[in-house]
């Protein structure tokens, strides 16, 4: 198999600007006058250059980043938020431009960066579709092939002439999703896009980005968060942490090392100051910490945090399942009128008797109305694995994110035969 | 098989940047397309309205300069003088407006899909064309109705309107990519619309500027391009200055080719500034 995308050496550094009061874009004002500024410190003879300007930092994204993908591969991308996956993606369907190194690409690249890119609320769902088809790089005859196949699987053919304005937001996802399915570029990058969506309609996406992939030898690159997704779509594997690339290899393999560095507890060791967590694990309820429980343990959030001056801070952790979505959360303050200042241990109940069986991250931050001092996406992570349902026992898996706390009761009807 | 290697490294997005042009045409007509489909929607009177406001305009520069100032109109009906230098003005406002903010109001497109984003303006530009082409089947009606007969001229008319087409396109492409950076550009270009109104012959005629001063005014160069719609459609009562016409020619390629020039250099940024 021939090389089809080659990374070499792959960095984007951003310039971050810390300047909370002012627009996100520039004002010409702001360049004049610090135009002005700087001209009048040279007339002075006060070296200034922007480099040291303090309100600028360099960030890397991505740095040093290579690695190879082989025609009719299927690559998944795993990382953190913030690990660089977006921006890899974005270099790779050349929406922005690197800062160093090189990639060499041979076909045609169509990137799925986002459902729906273009729509437009007031063309009707015919009109969006040959819109959309184009800005996803199909061409008009292709569009028109394949037009019949995107309406039936979006199933929305008797609003075909609706504005989609008026649609539903299932419809609008739907047909956003039908076109998108029906791309047949050589190679396809794809961003967490199946996240949203009912789950039986991401089932059948997937099943065709599969069928497409397998069958006819396209190569995918794939991101998401839904490990599952990931092992039945991908073959290989690229991990990404914090810009730099972690593991590069099979996809089990890649998952599982994943999981596994995933913190289990949080332990402060950088030198940050003032309001800030320093340790933060799950223990059972004898205190002992651990990464898997069952549903007859006791599960308890233990939090020790840092706080300054406690005056209007809050302090929040939320709960997190495998796919990413956040399932239930709570603040210190819900329980205290205030927090206390110095070090203190808090500690929460998890409520195991609504989690499923599955792998959870706990996030959390330290915020007042101003600014966040501390946070997390990753503080802590913890399996639960249920023995008391059989229906789970036997591989099926159940609905909804999160499960009914109490058992069914059961009362026998006596001595009548249902009509 | 499209066995072509893309290569994706700092500042060598000019490798196939015109190739990539020509392959995105079918996207550079679609979002033509939208803007024009989208424009007036739910609108009641719809396509009138690109029809209603320069008929409107005229009849109000008729009133004012040609009955209320009393200004010249070199024997043509002041009506059709008017008219025909508002076509190739509105075609220039309305394409000017709406390139200038066309990559603004596209920044989701930017931000998750590549093409080149130079089809971006251009559409703007060509959804401008269209709307003049509309409204000037009313100067055919003008002409009906005061029995005006142009000469062969005529046929040279449309050199001035790709004179036109690249004064809005060049000066669309600055504005496009300043506004993408500075959204102070957002406010500039409504004024310097308005302004440029009364800088340019439309509500009357460039003869009544004084003789000493009428080759600087073409500094202006939309004077130019105003001055020769009126030259080629209404005859001999509108000579044209040609050392005035080839300095507004000049700077019109000079923003034209500078625009293109700073596009290309600020593209790379778009989407990661917008």
């Amino acid at each position: 198999m021939s090389t089809v995308i080659s990374v070499e050496n792959l960095g984007k550094k951003y310039l971050l600007k810390h300047q909370s009061s002012r627009q996100p874009y520039v004002a010409l004002r702001d360049v004049l006058s610090d135009g002005i500024k700087n001209f009048g410190q040279r007339l002075l003879g006060r070296g200034n250059s922007s480099l040291s300007d303090p309100a600028q930092e360099e960030f890397w994204a991505l740095k040093d980043v290579s690695f190879e993908v082989k025609q009719g591969d299927r690559i998944g991308i795993i990382g953190r938020n913030g690990a660089g996956k977006s921006t890899l993606l974005k270099i790779l369907s050349r929406i922005t431009e690197p800062t160093t190194g090189c990639v060499r690409i041979k076909g045609r690249v169509a990137s799925l960066l986002e459902v729906g890119t273009g729509f437009h609320p007031e063309l009707t769902g015919r009109e969006n579709i040959f819109l959309n088809g184009a800005i996803l790089g199909m061409s008009r005859a292709e569009i028109r092939k394949k037009f019949d196949e995107i309406v039936d699987f979006a199933e929305i053919e008797k609003f075909l002439d609706t504005p989609v304005k008026r649609y539903s937001s299932g419809m609008y996802v739907r047909l956003a999703f039908a076109v998108a399915a029906h791309l047949e570029p050589e190679i396809l990058v794809v961003d967490e896009v199946l996240a949203v969506g009912d789950a039986q309609f991401q089932k059948k996406c997937l099943g065709k980005m599969e069928d497409v992939s397998t069958k006819e030898g396209r190569t995918v690159l794939f991101v998401s968060h839904n490990m599952a997704a990931l092992r039945t779509l991908c073959t290989q594997a690229v991990e990404i942490e914090k810009g730099n690339i972690k593991f590069v290899g099979d996809v089990d393999a890649a998952v599982q090392r994943y999981l596994q560095n995933e913190h289990t507890s949080f332990v402060r060791r950088d030198h940050q100051k003032g309001n800030r967590f320093l340790q933060v694990s799950v223990i059972d309820a004898v205190g002992v910490p651990g990464e898997t429980f069952t549903e007859s343990n006791k599960m308890y959030l233990a939090v020790r945090v840092f706080i300054e001056c406690p005056k209007d801070i809050h302090c929040g952790v939320t709960l997190y399942n495998s796919v990413n979505v956040p399932l239930i959360s709570s603040c210190v303050l819900d329980t205290f009128g205030d927090m206390q200042a110095g070090v203190s241990n808090y500690t929460l109940q998890i409520p195991v008797e609504l989690l499923h069986s599955g792998h959870y991250r706990v996030e959390g931050a330290i915020w007042d109305q101003y600014r966040v001092y501390d946070n997390s996406e990753n503080l802590c992570n913890f399996s639960l694995v249920r023995n008391d349902s059989i229906l789970e026992a036997k591989g099926t898996e159940s609905r909804g994110f999160l499960r009914f706390p109490y058992d069914w009761r059961l009362e026998t009807v006596r001595g009548d035969i249902a009509p | 098989m499209d066995t072509t290697e893309i290569i994706i490294k700092p500042g060598a997005s000019a490798l196939h940047y015109w190739r990539d042009i020509w392959r995105y045409r079918e996207l550079f007509f679609f979002l033509a397309w939208r803007d024009i489909l989208v424009r007036y929607k739910q609108t009641a009177i719809g396509i009138a309205w690109s029809v209603l406001r320069p008929l409107a305009t005229m009849l109000v520069f008729t009133v004012v300069f040609g009955k209320l100032a009393k200004l010249p109109s070199n024997g043509v009906p002041y009506p059709i003088m008017v008219y025909v230098a508002m076509l190739p003005w509105q075609f220039f406002a309305n394409s000017l407006t709406e390139s200038s903010n066309s990559l603004i109001d596209n920044a989701n497109l930017l931000t998750k899909v590549y093409f080149p984003r130079l089809i971006v303006p251009a559409g703007s530009v060509i959804v401008g064309l269209v709307d003049f082409f509309i409204s000037s089947v009313i100067l055919g009606g003008l002409m009906v109705w005061y029995r005006f007969v142009p000469d062969s001229r005529i046929f040279l008319l449309p050199l001035f309107l790709i004179m036109a087409f690249m004064a809005s396109f060049g000066a669309g492409l600055w504005l496009s990519a300043l506004n993408v950076k500075y959204r102070d550009f957002r406010y500039v270009v409504p004024f310097l619309v308005q302004f440029g109104l009364y800088i340019s012959p439309v509500g009357f005629s460039s003869s009544i500027v004084p003789a000493d001063w009428r080759f600087l005014y073409f500094l202006n160069p939309m004077v130019g391009v105003i001055d020769g719609f009126r030259w080629a459609i209404l005859g001999d009562a509108f000579p044209i200055n040609w050392p005035g016409l080839s300095l507004s020619c000049f700077l019109v390629a000079l923003v034209f080719v500078g625009g293109l020039f700073y596009f290309r250099r600020m593209e790379r940024s778009f989407a990661d500034v917008v």
